[in-house]
């Protein structure tokens, strides 16, 4: 990042994984943009450790005044004033000033490193950690940045208590919701059902979504964003009181993230379900319900974990060459499946 | 194609239901409700016409005092309720067919009928059908007296009338 435009001298990479043991995450650079890149995962209390490679070019010379690395945690605010917010910085030193003449590699490791909080991407704030390399220079410095991915990982919550509620507007419309749980795991899945007590009013529709509200800033200046993150369409046609809708909702499907409360009274990142009934009119009546989402740490795979499929049927012993042929010609008049034409349309759109 | 049998995976097995009744099965909705606007008739001669329709109600809510009625109503009559809707209630009020000023120019200086057209009351018959349906089937429309009086009255008495609420009796 050579500012002044006089063309870099030096091409600077990190390397933090060189025996290929970390995880790495797709992550998507900017909420409005499609940019991706990949970032390793890296969790609380780990050592972030590896080397960074100066490379020159041209066998140019490159005096410096010392080259620093930082480990930095911070807080950017996407609004007007776009502050930045460091909350974790620290410093190395990796040379003292002089000359590079070749191209270098020069180890580092940062031991225990706290990292408190998941990363996080969102629409007015980012929560992002990564190394920095600062070649200081006369005029001006070279930078460069690598970013990882945190993720905070939990256990199962101790209490986990079903939502359940009767609501309603009086004498048109009363329902009771159930949801099976009210803390969810990013790959969990909601299991819920809607009970009709009255209903006065002609329904067309049910759907459930899932929002995400992004709160900013605190004090007076809180400034609430919320997205649509899924839209899921549980019931078409219309109710009689005495019957029951159920809902089974994968989380696995939707691009989420856990609940993030008040992360350094900056931000704060939280889900709702969202039930909505829709008439004849297309009046909507609505009710909001918050959940909390974690995550928890990924199953590791091991000899005995195929005990879990054991319900579906074991896979076919497989077949000759002259018989695939003939199976693949051959699947021309098997019925084709469809999806599961059990009226359930998952569409994930953001509004 | 494997279904996944929900016996063997319980996290993900629908919640336990109550049986549903048969009377609430079989039994006429609840929500039944149905408003037609018929049988235009134009009444009166030359400048002092005026056209109505018949408003044929059909319900079982019980928020109506009377469930099957039949009333008629003018324009203006309706403009009246939609006046009241829009102060009284936090609805928003759908709009009304249009008042057709331009047919309202003096007949002399028209080729046809102006607003005693055929075609031009049913296009407003149309649209007050889809008003008083639309309105009708709203909760808190249903809260409102003007509502009622101008459904379930034989006439609007406007000197006596008096804005309130109805609750459900």
């Amino acid at each position: 990042m050579d500012l002044l435009g006089l063309g870099s001298k030096v091409d600077i990479d990190f390397i933090l994984d060189p025996l290929e043991q970390r995880k790495q995450v797709e992550v998507k650079l900017d909420d409005n943009n499609n940019k991706r890149s990949l970032q390793y995962i890296y969790y609380d209390g780990e050592d972030v450790g590896g080397s960074v490679q100066i490379k020159l070019k041209k066998n140019s010379k490159v005096e410096h005044q010392g080259i620093r690395l930082e480990f930095i945690g911070q807080i950017e605010m996407l609004n007007d004033r776009s502050t930045i917010h460091e909350f974790i910085n620290l410093s190395k030193l990796l040379a003292f000033p002089g000359e590079l003449t070749e191209n270098t590699s020069i180890d580092f490791h940062f031991p225990s490193v706290e990292k408190p909080y998941e990363s996080y991407i969102g629409i007015n704030v980012k929560l992002r950690y990564f190394l920095r390399l600062t070649i200081i220079r006369r005029f001006t410095n070279t930078v460069a940045e690598r970013d990882i991915c945190v993720q905070q990982l939990s256990q199962y919550p101790e209490i986990n208590n079903s939502i359940k509620m009767e609501v309603g507007i009086e004498d048109c419309l009363h329902i009771e919701f159930e949801y099976n749980k009210s803390k969810y795991h990013l790959k969990d899945v909601i299991v819920g059902k809607i009970y009709f007590l009255l209903v006065r009013i002609k329904i067309k529709h049910m759907e459930i979504a899932i929002l995400k509200k992004e709160s900013t800033g605190n004090g007076p200046n809180i400034y609430a964003e919320t997205e649509t993150i899924a839209k899921y369409e549980i019931m078409d046609g219309a109710p009689v009181r005495g019957e029951s809708i159920p809902i089974r909702l994968f989380l696995g499907g939707y691009d989420l993230t856990p609940t993030m409360k008040d992360i350094q009274r900056k931000f704060s990142v939280r889900y709702f379900l969202n039930l909505v009934l829709v008439d004849e009119e297309e009046r909507r009546y609505f009710k909001q319900q918050e959940i909390v989402l974690w995550r928890k740490q990924d199953k590791v795979k091991t000899k005995n974990s195929a005990k879990q499929y054991a319900h579906f049927e074991p896979p076919n012993p497989p077949i000759k060459p002259e018989d695939s042929a003939a199976g693949i010609s051959g699947s021309g008049n098997s019925p084709v499946n469809g999806p599961s034409s059990s009226g359930n349309n998952s569409d994930s759109t953001s509004d | 194609m494997a279904t996944i049998d929900a016996d063997n995976r319980r996290e993900i097995a629908r919640l336990p239901t109550r049986p549903i009744s048969l009377e609430d099965r079989y039994d006429p909705p609840a929500n039944f409700l149905e408003i037609e606007i018929l049988n235009p008739e134009t009444h009166g001669f030359g400048n002092k016409r005026y056209t109505d329709y018949e408003i044929r109600m059909k319900t079982n809510l019980p928020v109506f005092r009377i469930k099957e009625c039949s009333v008629r109503r003018r324009y203006s009559d309706f403009e009246w309720l939609r006046r009241e809707l829009e102060r009284d209630s936090k609805i928003v009020v759908p709009s009304l067919p249009s008042k057709a000023w331009k047919r309202q120019v003096p007949a002399f200086l028209r080729r046809d009928d102006g607003i005693f057209e055929d075609e031009f009351i049913e296009e407003r018959r149309k649209g007050l059908e889809q008003f008083i349906n639309k309105v009708a089937g709203h909760p808190l429309a249903q809260n409102e007296r003007s509502l009622h009086v101008f459904l379930q009255d034989t006439t609007i008495d406007y000197d006596k009338y008096v804005p309130g609420k109805v609750r459900n009796s």
